[in-house]
């Protein structure tokens, strides 16, 4: 099947105030159908203004946008916001009329019938759970948590497919503002809408976004999913933004042992002798050997004590024979949060990282571990620890 | 006549000319009403653009206060330059005098409608016309309506002074009281319903704009 095409194509967007003042200049940005994008910056990166692009409530400078197909400047601004949701953070409902009133006003300019608008009204605000008896109540009546359910609900009223929301949450305690972080992901998530979402709290970013697009001074700094931005934030700016501490923390957290393995680990094969292992050892320098059958399947290991021991009497001649099958390992997708801990208290050197079939596909060194673990999430906290860590030294032999 | 007290003398000139105090209570409103009227339906538009261009706001507003300074009576011999003796001078006052508190609380009214109602009320797709009457409207009616209140009363008491060009009303009866010798009942049998037709619109006014004033809450 070929690739959808984009809901919303941004192409050199400006947007230039009297006075030479740009508010934003070049933003360039694709939106799929389906995606949660969060508008991330300090105040005055131009978060809003291209948000407000988007259903044309401010007209760019320069430049084109693109809305399924379309260039939105040949659709009528009247139409087009009719099909665009519209969240702001102040909420804006009507206060002269209720909540069922306030809720229907797309539907009702779009002239649907009155059967038709109240079965819209009850089921979004079953959707909001909420009674709904409160379509009778003004808004004045609701509570500020409430009013927002009510404000979100108002910008599905008409099956708006794309949704735009300025800073909807930025008013609202931590407890009720979750509540709706949530309500407004299922919809992405359960109802397949786009969300387009101004912020300037980097967790919520985090939590909700497919796509974070962080912003400053009117450009785009960097477009990139959660994940990418906390993994390789494009610049200084962008670590600032995200925070030193949340960084770390986040990328502990999904960091997987593939990520910080050192591949090509120093094996051997079960049935080579003895000379070649001790060949090998000192080519590469090192003190234990990885011993694999020959598919590939780690067995266990070998090391220069085992290796001692036997050269007085020289019974053993293969690997096999001094192999020592009791080992620690790790799967590629074990998070390294979960295993720091065994790992650096069993002091070992470092441990092997296999894939589901038990084949070897790299080590995770004690070093980098620590480089990781220490420095980085709990180095703040308990910075004494890294350097006297005594295996440290030891292990290091291995990171050549 | 003599023998009897102000009072007695009032409601003996009412028993007598009852029906002419009526005609001119009648005469009196319509002018006063017809001048409001005229004003709001030239003050409420130009409030509303001076609203929306706020640059006109100043001069539009400095104008209808430059009117309201002037002497009621000094615009009547003007206007009268024009227009001549007769009800239209009276009305075209009127309608002068009121055109500063139309216009003003209009502009006031739609000044005070919240920004972000009416910013989502544009997002969600509504036209410059739907976003007037379905947002700006409701909510500053409450202060137009006090403004026409205001303009009503100023109006009442203009048109008083109207008898003075041969426009009639109850400034006439209270005229024929000051030129009567011991005319004291008379200028009562005409300032009297002149201040009760004041208070009574106020009243009816403030009545009509509770009742229409959109509801917030139950
Ligand atoms: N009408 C306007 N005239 C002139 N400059 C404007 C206008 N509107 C916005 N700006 C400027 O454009 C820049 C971007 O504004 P914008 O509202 O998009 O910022 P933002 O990222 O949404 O900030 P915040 O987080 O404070 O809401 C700011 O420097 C602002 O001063
Ligand atoms: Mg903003």
């Amino acid at each position: 099947m070929a690739k959808e095409e984009p809901l919303l194509i941004l192409k050199d967007v400006s947007k230039i105030y009297k006075g030479g003042n740009a508010a934003i200049s070049n933003i360039n940005l694709t939106i799929n159908k389906g995606d949660f994008i969060c508008l991330i910056g300090t105040s005055g990166s131009g978060k809003t203004t291209t948000m407000r692009t988007l259903n044309r409530m401010i007209e760019p400078t320069s430049g084109e946008i693109i809305y399924k197909g379309q260039n939105i400047h040949k659709i009528d601004p009247v139409k087009l916001r009719k099909k665009i949701g519209y969240v702001i953070q102040n909420i804006g409902l009507i206060p002269h009329m209720n909540i069922y009133e306030n809720v229907t006003i797309v539907p009702k300019l779009l002239k649907w019938p009155e059967n038709k608008k109240q079965a819209k009204a009850r089921e979004l605000i079953k959707l909001v759970e909420l009674p709904e008896n409160f379509l009778e109540r003004y808004p004045a009546e609701l509570s500020g948590g409430q009013q927002q359910r009510i404000g979100v609900i108002r910008a599905l009223a008409a099956d708006q497919d794309l949704i735009l929301m300025d800073e909807p949450f930025g008013a609202l305690d931590p407890i009720t503002r979750e509540g709706l972080q949530e309500l407004v992901k299922s919809l992405q998530e359960d109802l397949k809408k786009t969300i387009v979402f101004v912020t300037h709290d980097m967790d919520e970013a985090l939590k909700l976004a497919t796509n974070i697009v962080v912003m400053d001074e009117g450009k785009i700094v960097q477009a990139a999913s959660p994940q990418e931005l906390l993994r390789h934030p494009a610049n200084e700016f962008v670590r600032k933004l995200i925070g030193e501490e949340r960084m770390l923390q986040a990328r502990a957290d999904v960091t997987t042992a593939a990520q910080i393995m050192l591949k090509d680990p120093v094996s051997i094969t079960l049935g080579r002798s003895l000379r070649s292992a001790i060949q090998l050892m000192r080519e590469r320098r090192v003190d234990t050997l990885l011993v694999t059958d020959d598919e590939d399947h780690l067995k266990g290991y070998i090391d220069l004590e085992s290796l001692a021991l036997d050269s007085s009497n020289r019974r053993a001649t293969s690997v096999s024979d001094i192999l020592n099958t009791k080992i620690f390992r790790i799967t590629t997708t074990t998070l390294i949060r979960n295993s720091a801990d065994r790992i650096l208290k069993q002091g070992l050197k470092y441990v092997p990282v296999v894939d589901q079939n038990n084949k070897l596909c790299g080590i995770v060194t004690r070093s980098a571990l620590v480089d990781m673990v220490y420095d980085i999430i709990w180095g703040e906290k308990n910075d004494t620890a890294a350097p006297t860590s005594p295996a440290l030294k030891q292990g290091g032999a291995q990171d050549a | 006549m003599t023998g009897l007290s102000t009072w007695d003398q009032f409601w003996y000139y009412f028993a007598h000319n009852g029906f002419f105090v009526l005609q001119q209570f009648t005469r009196h409103f319509l002018i006063s009403v017809y001048g409001v009227l005229f004003a709001a339906i030239v003050g409420i538009p130009l409030g509303i653009l001076i609203a929306r261009r706020k640059k006109l706001s100043d001069t539009v507003i400095g104008i209808a206060n430059v009117i309201q300074t002037i002497p009621s009576l000094a615009m009547l011999s003007i206007i009268m330059l024009g227009l001549g003796l007769g009800v239209n001078t009276v009305i075209a006052t009127v309608f002068l005098y009121s055109l500063l508190p139309i216009i003003k609380n209009t502009y006031a009214g739609m000044q005070g409608v919240d920004a972000n109602v009416l910013d989502s009320g544009r997002g969600m797709g509504m036209t410059k016309f739907q976003i007037l009457y379905l947002i700006e409207l409701p909510l500053s009616f409450s202060v137009i309506m006090g403004g026409i209140r205001n303009a009503l009363v100023i109006a009442i008491g203009i048109t008083a002074i109207g008898a003075f060009v041969g426009a009639g009303g109850l400034g006439d009866i209270i005229i024929r009281g000051t030129n009567a010798t011991n005319g004291g009942a008379i200028i009562l049998a005409g300032a009297l319903p002149t201040a009760l037709m004041t208070i009574i619109s106020d009243l009816l006014l403030g009545f009509i704009q509770r009742k229409l004033s959109p509801q917030t809450s139950d």
